[in-house]
């Protein structure tokens, strides 16, 4: 893997407004989904991004691929700023940057054949048509493990994991150098889960592709990713290579999210130690101040009420490793024993 | 005694489609106190088998037998069942939204429930709600209990539902894939939550997941189910270091980081069968890297491959786990066999 620097987040902040009122619709809040995040992608890796519902990672993503547009900050794509680019302007980015979804029933339409649906990317960039377009899209389908000869069936006709190819083909189409997976595998049974990682990798190796990954399975980006990056809340806490990150998570909420991963592993789940949070996690309209997780932090003092952490190497970490707290966890800590109590904020409830 | 006994269940539908032959030939036995995890993919029979103990079923042909504390569910009358459903034998579903009604506030349902089946005051079941709903950590309960369920966050709907399986102190409770729909951290909690019960009332449990994570943290005892029939049945230990059959194994090697694997995922080829049309002999056969003759006409049943371990599968019992040194054994066997 080079180090150079394909992707680069700067201070990316994306809001949605909350508007009221029939005749003046009058902004009365926002929700806070993405709140600052900077961030480097590098040529060839894969970069995981963890959370939990609503803490922003899919918005997250459709601002890396411009699907949205920001509310501030910048993205830089191979050192061109493309946050401020006009549909139009942003054609040429398309090819480079793609994303696999979700849900392989939603993202692909019912009523078009398989063929004209992976096809489309061609057609949209005047790239081939008539019989080499087929030829293209009969490729691609072998290269994801479909069997080219189902070019005329629809989408109904393919079981999930199938369905869950297309969208890939589709993605590679015009052989990206950046995509993005937005939970590609939750939708999945576990048997298939591990073919299409397989073939995420399998694929990533053979045409040189770098991706950002989001998942809420945590051994899933773990066996994936070269880097994580934990969010809450609209920012990211932690960061560090994958490896380190698991072994020796700082953040104490990377800490006790990698404490309640379910995983197949007895003697790996009899030996943790759980840290259970209480609570839920707050509103994105309205996060808590200083750092966002105090009020369900168990080593939360009166600073983190006060002052937000910047992400940094903290003492007596690589600087590779970053995490974005006042005081990070270090061995022997307990952090079962529930929020410190602090300014006031501590509620239990949701 | 055994709590609960299901023999020989056979379950089908007719649809448009043909015959959907959903579960085919399960048993099972469930001690009080004891969790039991039952583990499979979509369609493999998990979720039917145990919605038609409590007769949750319509319309399916069912045959077979399941005898709760000596009478068989199966055969009772509407209302003999109605006595024992919830008050006996309590259910937690997966979606806790859909689970409870939009219109109703959490503390009248809860109450709802309990007045159904016990002879007291609407001020005593609103008592006992509120008594519930602080058992299972909802914060301010007695606030909280006049709240309709989209007041309430997934984690907290989910303790409502646990809160109402509970209330009438039931001997069995039947949990659907209770976290699934949950983030990490509150699925740790409804965990931690679920187990505490147990201990604390010795409540037996019926633990459905496609997640061998969450049974993992849970379950005394595993069964894996792959198309309608149960294929492997031990403790959890064994399930996790010592699979038999290839599937339960092969579903091991799926997952990241699970125990004994060499880190390297190994999925199994292909896809689950349709139940409409389920292959011949084992069900398993098409995707299985072992397949041997008479995997193909003939079905293994369940037979005994170590202490309180089962499995239905026709590779020698000896065989079990994971390594190269094992691998290779099975497959000469199978060789062997099939020759």
């Amino acid at each position: 893997m080079s180090g150079d620097v394909m992707l680069r987040l700067d201070n990316v902040v994306k809001h949605f407004p909350i508007r009221r009122g029939a005749l003046v619709r009058r902004q009365i809040g926002a929700v806070r989904a993405v709140d600052g995040v900077s961030l480097e992608v590098r040529r060839g890796e894969t970069l995981g991004l963890v959370g939990e519902t609503g803490c922003g990672k899919s918005t997250l993503a459709r601002c890396v691929t411009r699907l949205q547009p920001l509310t501030s900050g910048t993205v830089e794509f191979d050192g061109r700023d493309v946050s401020a680019l006009s549909r139009r302007a942003l054609r040429p980015l398309r090819r480079e940057v793609q994303m696999i979804f979700q849900d392989p029933y939603g993202a692909l339409n019912p009523r078009r054949r398989v063929g004209s649906i992976i096809g489309d990317p061609f057609a949209i960039h005047g790239i081939a048509d008539g019989q080499e377009r087929k030829r293209l899209v009969q490729d691609l389908m072998a290269l994801v493990g479909l069997n080219p000869e189902h070019y005329n069936r629809f989408p109904a006709d393919f079981s999930g994991g199938q369905r869950q190819r297309i969208g890939v083909a589709r993605a590679l189409a015009l052989r990206p150098a950046l995509v993005v997976c937005d939970e590609p595998v939750s939708a999945l049974d576990v048997s298939i889960q591990a073919q299409i990682l397989n073939l995420l990798s399998d694929l990533q190796q053979s045409l040189g592709l770098t991706y950002v990954f989001i998942a809420h399975d945590l051994s899933v980006v773990e066996h994936v990713s070269d880097r994580v990056a934990v969010m809450y809340l609209g920012r990211i806490v932690e960061l560090a290579d994958a490896g380190e990150l698991y072994a020796r998570p700082r953040h104490p909420y990377s800490a006790a999210l990698l404490s309640a991963a379910s995983i197949a592993d007895l003697d790996m789940a009899d030996r943790r130690e759980r840290i259970v949070l209480t609570g839920d996690v707050p509103s994105p309209v309205a996060p808590p101040a200083g750092c966002h997780f105090h009020p369900r932090c168990p080593k939360a003092q009166a600073i983190c009420v006060r002052e937000a952490p910047k992400l940094v190497a903290r003492e007596g970490d690589r600087s590779t490793h970053r995490t974005a707290c006042h005081f990070p966890v270090v061995p022997g800590d307990d952090l079962t024993g529930g929020p410190a109590s602090v300014g006031g904020a501590v509620d239990g409830g949701d | 005694m055994s709590l609960l006994t299901v023999r020989d269940l056979w379950v089908s539908f007719h649809t448009a489609d043909g015959l959907v032959q959903a579960v085919r030939g399960v048993s099972f036995d469930v001690q009080p106190g004891q969790t039991l995890g039952i583990v499979g993919e979509s369609g493999s029979g998990k979720t039917v088998c145990t919605q038609t103990l409590i007769g949750l079923v319509p319309g399916a042909d069912v045959r077979g037998q399941a005898f709760f504390d000596g009478h068989d569910l199966l055969t009772m009358r509407p209302a003999e069942l109605r006595a024992v459903r919830g008050a006996r034998i309590a259910t937690i579903f997966q979606d806790p939204l859909s689970s409870l009604h939009p219109l109703y506030r959490v503390g009248w349902q809860i109450a709802e429930m309990i007045q159904a089946h016990r002879n007291v005051t609407r001020r005593a079941a609103r008592t006992r709600a509120v008594e519930l709903l602080e058992m299972v950590g909802i914060p301010h309960a007695v606030r909280r209990i006049d709240d309709y369920p989209h007041q309430f966050s997934g984690g907290m709907r989910q303790r409502v539902m646990i809160a109402m399986a509970l209330a009438l102190e039931p001997e069995l409770i039947i949990a659907d894939e209770p976290t699934t729909a949950l983030d990490a951290t509150v699925q740790a909690q409804i965990i931690d939550l679920l187990r505490r019960l147990r201990d604390e009332f010795g409540t037996a449990l019926v633990m459905i997941t496609h997640d061998l994570g969450v049974v993992a943290d849970v379950a005394d005892e595993v069964l894996v189910m792959y198309g309608g029939r149960v294929v492997e049945s031990a403790g959890r230990r064994p399930i996790y270091y010592e699979p038999h059959h290839p599937y339960t194994k092969g579903l091991l090697e799926s997952i990241p980081g699970a125990a004994g694997t060499s880190g390297e995922l190994r999925p199994i080829p292909g896809q689950p069968p349709s139940m409409i049309a389920v292959p011949e002999g084992c069900a398993f056969h098409p995707r299985c890297r072992y397949t041997m003759g008479r995997c193909m006409v003939d079905q293994p049943d369940l037979h005994p491959v170590g202490p309180g371990h089962r499995s239905a599968c026709w590779l020698p019992g000896r065989l079990l786990g994971f390594g190269d040194q094992v691998e290779a054994e099975r497959v000469a066997a199978a060789r062997e066999v099939g020759a």
